[in-house]
């Protein structure tokens, strides 16, 4: 059985075993029920009123986006948290000894635990991201532009934040992993933010500082791009709101964010490869 | 690590002694691969230390090892079997007989976290063992056991010889490596001082206190052609023969010189004495 295999297959467990999996799902299905209850009494007032089809489509479109955002951000925040510890921690703790010395290489050890993470993303961003569709879909009747597009962008989002965790994981202790990579995203938050602003002040710095934050980070700038793809006209229009089209990023950030990611898991191997265990 | 040199025999049991720091487990992380020395080359069974390939000859418990806690015994042992390559049917064979030669046959089904130390250090060893490794490290392999586990460890140790297999010993149980090994390295300060072959020539020195009336300095002078003296309190002398055979010699010399002895005990050299006399006293670390 390939190396890869087994401490993938491992690293799924590890996270069944310790109730990741379980209660990752329970937080997403109470997610999902409350916002399936939103959309629900949304639509109740909305019969009470005479608001037009389109106005009530464009409303309820927009709640669907939010719930995407919420999705995109619990998604980022939980792979953080959950793969923080998978590196640093076996290190520090001299787990990974007695994995290391059996014949594998390093790198098997490494893009293992990554294979593994990556296959518990991809079940969890498909199941929040395909439930708050259906659930946008069965209850307020909306169909959002590219939604596949726009998941896949959303975990490609994941996949950033989860190597970035990796490669600081083969460095630094969990606590300063976690500092660093949860202070990263906020830089790329904030400078999408201040790269919204900048639709406002023609020839800005701004721009050239929101651009700077996302080329170090370019998280925040992949869920731009996919809420750009998938909103409707009016979330669109929403000036100073995540789905703004102020300053979109253009399809070049996401070449740029396939390039981070592979250049970023390149160093973790890297590194892994190298340092004393 | 500096100036460490040292060779060992295939299919025997060497000893790795030394006080706390001096070098012991970064010595084994780096034969290993596990860390990287800066200068300096290591091979083990012939091949440079740290190649995947001499990794799948090579089996190591970790000192103060910790594994996957979730994980029940046999599943641990059927994880590190499959990195060794080992297939299903090979590991429903090797699995039951591992546990059953660590005496954890009856909780294969439990979970590490619910272990005792004295039960990860049995799990540990038998992951070491899982692939009938050619050369098998152990750094503190008996530190958590007791009296019973100890003994268990020290025949499994010697089972292993005995198939062929070269065991690389680590402890601080000077009494363990006494009983077990067969040649015994000193490292102090990260430096190689001795070694000794514990069932060689070197071993038939023989300590021998004497007191006698009548003990006079050209008496002793004379003892020097047989053995080294060091005074001791009172009428009384420590001889350190070159072997057991001249003990008789040495005692008719005694009575010839004039000499009047009422004592003369060969005493056996521990591993212990021969540590505080090669490592020294504790310096503090």
């Amino acid at each position: 059985m390939n190396p890869v295999w087994i401490i993938a297959s491992i690293t799924f467990r590890e996270a069944a075993r310790k109730k990741i999996l379980w209660t990752a799902g329970a937080v997403g299905i109470g997610f999902l029920i409350v916002f399936g209850a939103g959309l629900h009494y949304q639509m109740a007032d909305f019969r009470n009123s005479d608001i037009s089809p389109f106005l009530r489509y464009q409303v309820l479109s927009a709640m669907v986006m939010v719930g995407l955002y919420t999705v995109d951000l619990l998604a980022v925040v939980m792979t953080i948290l959950t793969s923080v510890d998978t590196i640093s921690g076996e290190i520090a703790s001299g787990t990974i000894q007695a994995v290391a010395t059996k014949p594998v290489a390093r790198w098997h050890v490494l893009i293992g635990k990554w294979a593994g993470f990556v296959a518990m993303l991809a079940i969890y961003v498909g199941l929040m991201f395909g439930g708050t569709l259906a659930a946008g879909y069965w209850i307020g009747g909306v169909t959002l532009q590219n939604p596949v597009r726009g998941a896949m962008l959303v975990f490609l989002e994941c996949l950033l934040a989860l190597t970035a965790t990796f490669l600081l994981g083969t460095w630094f202790s969990t606590l300063t992993n976690g500092v660093i990579v949860l202070g990263l995203h906020g830089l790329a938050f904030l400078g999408g933010w201040l790269e919204q602003m900048s639709g406002f002040a023609e020839g800005s710095g701004l721009v050239t500082l929101g651009v700077a934050s996302s080329l170090v980070m370019p998280t925040e700038a992949i869920w731009r791009r996919a809420a750009f793809l998938m909103q409707p006209p009016l979330a669109g229009a929403l000036q100073f709101s995540p789905f703004a089209n102020v300053s979109v990023p253009s399809g070049a950030m996401v070449g740029y964010a396939g390039f981070y990611l592979l250049v970023i898991l390149a160093a973790a191997v890297y590194h892994f490869q190298r340092r004393d265990l | 690590m500096r100036n460490l040199s040292l060779s060992v025999r295939r299919g025997e049991i060497f000893g790795f002694l030394g006080p706390n720091g001096a070098g012991k487990s970064t010595s084994i992380k780096m034969l290993l691969g596990l860390v990287n020395p800066s200068g300096g080359e290591a091979f083990v069974l012939g091949e440079p230390s740290g190649d995947v390939e001499v990794r799948r000859k090579i089996g190591f418990l970790p000192e103060d090892f910790r594994f996957y806690q979730w994980l029940t015994a046999t599943e641990l042992l059927e994880f590190h079997g499959r990195l060794c390559g080992m297939d299903t049917a090979r590991l429903h064979e090797r699995v039951p007989y591992l546990l059953d030669l660590v005496g954890l046959a009856p909780h294969r089904t439990k979970r590490l976290q619910g272990f005792s130390k004295g039960m990860l250090q049995r799990i540990g060893l038998a992951q070491a063992l899982i692939h009938e490794p050619e050369v098998i490290f152990l750094d503190e392999p008996t530190s958590g056991l007791d009296p019973m586990g100890r003994r268990l460890v020290r025949d499994i140790i010697r089972a292993q010889r005995d198939r062929g297999a070269t065991v690389f010993l680590n402890s601080h149980l000077l009494s363990e490596i006494e009983v077990t090994c067969d040649q015994v390295a000193f490292i102090r300060d990260g430096e190689i001082v001795a070694t000794r072959d514990l069932h060689g020539p070197e071993q038939e020195n023989v300590r021998v206190a004497v007191r006698a009336r009548k003990l006079t300095p050209q008496a002793l002078a004379g003892l020097s052609q047989w053995a080294q003296c060091k005074p001791l309190d009172g009428d009384g002398v420590t001889l350190m023969a070159a072997s057991r055979e001249t003990l008789p010699e040495i005692l008719r010399y005694l009575v010839q010189s004039g000499c009047e002895p009422f004592e003369f005990t060969p005493q056996r050299i521990s591993l212990e004495d021969l540590f505080m006399e090669i490592v020294g006293e504790d310096r503090g670390l």
